[in-house]
């Protein structure tokens, strides 16, 4: 029994480095490439030989364009946030709250919608986009985001919206609270942990999106890191840009991998409210 | 977010009106304004051009020659689907879902039940897991390309792959697949983990009395209980990876032949102009995609509504 259990042990140790391994291998390449030394670039090993900053001076000189591309990112996935939050607040609330006819209407369609590939719908945008000025320009791109990030934005919330416990709000006001202090002080702190939750992963959703941005925008106007990265081409013809472009990946990668080991409790419960409990 | 909340917490008069009390007209009134925006936004950048393309689809719709957009019926969807191409990549697509998928599938059971069973570092796990998770998609894709380039790649070093898999039609389809599985086993592997936390211990433990093997456990306690979980992660990952673009595109760009319906997609919308013909590929994508929808719900009982 004690030799079963400690051979358990040691296989479970193993299997933890394991996953430990594969999760974390691939970054630690791209982030060791990113330090490379164009000369050594191509001396395919894991880890460099003579490291530099060169790489990253090179992204955020200016030629790449990967500045613009940088704030184009954080401007339009801060804005897709904020807009999917209040309307996604919204319609959980209603939702869960109130009873109408078409919810169950606007759950499936919310469900058909998250089912929806973005290929489908992309070209009629393109078409559309540039007949009446969207194309290449930041609404362009944050209302296909908002679209697609709708149906998870009010499925996360409305899990969490229905956990709430909506009495207290009506016992804060018999002790003679008014009607927004109670909203305010007491379901306000409660529906925050759920409406977090759902902003972080909206904001990854609109970070991680390429297709979009690859075929609805053209310039520096509104072209978004990971598009630009795709784009990266050496100074010359001849030089390899395999350096830059992994500065660049360890660049964009970074402030979402701070934000997810921060938030990890809420991501995981995030990403099990959505799709399990829906 | 502070909207119109307290308002629903103030009680109506309760006169009949027609059937409906006031306060339950008003109510009706308050939900409909506060779902009119998210729905509006739905119809509009999803819904409607959905429509368009499917009448992009059936007219001559080619950029290059505005002025001759006359309607052609079905005859994009002809050319479309008496071409090699289309099948080529339909089949290159099907490949790479159902690989992914299955890979998915396996890791991310094994990951779920690392995750659980973990006696020390639980919190690393999870944090660690959660990495490939938060990297972007092109950012995986090039990871996992730079690793496996002829001239950068320390895989190619190291396992002394000749030739290097980036030069082959079967190393390409693998690396994009490797991208796509490392990208996307986590999210599988959680919604496991949220699946095996609902199955009671002492179901195992009556088993293991019985005598029941790891492996008998694991087939008739743990597969059917977390069975809900298991094919909604499924249903999504499916759908999601019979969309696949961005792993693709990064990876090779179509090229040694891993084009998938997706690039074919986008190839004809941008590279060729050819609205119809690529609208034509969007809808039968659309199709696709409800088709496996159908399936899942249907016959493999996968239903996202009801856990």
């Amino acid at each position: 029994m004690t030799e079963s259990s400690r051979n358990q042990k040691i296989l479970w140790a193993i299997g933890t480095l394991v996953v430990l391994l594969y999760a974390l291998t691939p970054v630690a390449w791209i982030i060791s490439l990113s330090f490379k030394d164009p000369t050594t670039i191509g001396d395919q090993k894991f880890l460099p030989t003579k490291t530099t900053w060169d790489n990253y001076s090179a992204v955020f000189q200016g030629g790449l364009g990967f500045n613009h591309a940088l704030i184009n990112s954080i401007g339009i996935a801060m804005i897709t946030t904020l807009l999917a939050l209040t309307f996604a607040s919204m319609a959980a609330y209603a939702i869960t709250r109130l009873d109408f006819p078409g919810k169950t209407l606007i759950l499936a369609g919310a469900l058909a919608v998250s089912m929806f590939p973005a290929i489908s719908i992309v070209g009629g945008l393109f078409n559309v986009w540039r007949v009446v000025g969207l194309y290449d320009t930041w609404p362009g791109l944050i209302l296909p985001y908002l679209s697609f990030s709708l149906p998870l934005a009010i499925y996360i919330l409305s899990a969490f919206f229905r956990e709430i416990p909506w009495d207290l709000e009506k016992a804060a006001q018999m002790d003679g609270a008014t009607g927004s202090q109670a909203f305010r002080r007491v379901i306000l702190p409660l529906a925050m942990p759920g409406v977090f939750t759902a902003g972080i992963l909206v904001f990854i959703s609109a970070w991680n999106d390429f297709l979009f941005a690859n075929v609805l925008t053209a310039t520096d106007t509104a072209r978004t890191a990971p598009v630009a990265l795709s784009y990266f081409r050496g100074a010359s013809q001849f030089t390899d840009p395999s350096g830059a472009i992994a500065a660049g990946a360890v660049v964009v990668t970074i402030p979402i991998l701070i934000m997810v080991l921060i938030f990890q409790r809420r991501i995981v419960s995030g990403l099990t409210a959505g799709a399990v409990k829906g | 977010m502070a909207v119109a909340a307290p308002t629903t917490g103030t009680v109506a008069p309760t006169s009949a009106h027609g059937g409906l009390t006031d306060r339950a007209r008003a109510e009706r009134k308050l939900a409909w304004i506060l779902c009119a925006p998210a729905v509006i936004v739905m119809l509009l950048v999803a819904g409607f051009p959905i429509l368009y393309a499917f009448y992009l689809s059936l007219r001559r719709a080619d950029l290059r020659f505005p002025d001759a957009g006359e309607f052609v019926g079905l005859s994009n969807y002809v050319t479309v689907l008496s071409s090699s191409t289309w099948w080529r990549d339909f089949g290159n697509t099907m490949f790479i879902t159902v690989i992914s998928v299955t890979l998915e599938l396996a890791l991310g059971m094994l990951i779920a039940q690392a995750m659980y069973r973990a006696i020390f570092a639980r919190t690393a796990i999870r944090a660690s897991v959660l990495v490939p998770y938060g990297a972007v998609t092109v950012v995986a894709a090039f990871a996992w390309r730079l690793a496996f380039d002829p001239t950068t790649g320390f895989v190619v070093a190291w396992l002394n792959l000749a030739p290097p898999p980036l030069t082959t039609h079967w190393g390409s389809m693998f690396v994009i697949i490797f991208a796509e599985v490392w990208k996307t086993t986590p999210f599988i592997a959680l919604l496991l983990l949220g699946g095996l936390a609902l199955v009671p211990e002492d179901l195992y433990k009556a088993a293991k009395v019985d005598g029941a093997t790891a492996w008998q456990r694991f087939m008739s306690i743990t597969l059917p209980l977390i069975r809900p979980a298991l094919m909604v992660a499924v249903l999504f990952r499916t759908l999601d990876a019979f969309r696949i673009y961005d792993a693709v595109f990064i990876v090779t760009r179509g090229a040694n032949n891993t084009e998938t319906v997706s690039i074919l997609g986008y190839l004809q919308l941008v590279n060729r102009l050819n609205l119809g013909l690529g609208s034509a590929v969007a809808i039968l994508i659309f199709l696709c995609v409800m088709i496996i929808a159908f399936i899942f719900f249907r016959f493999l009982g996968a239903s996202p509504e009801r856990r």
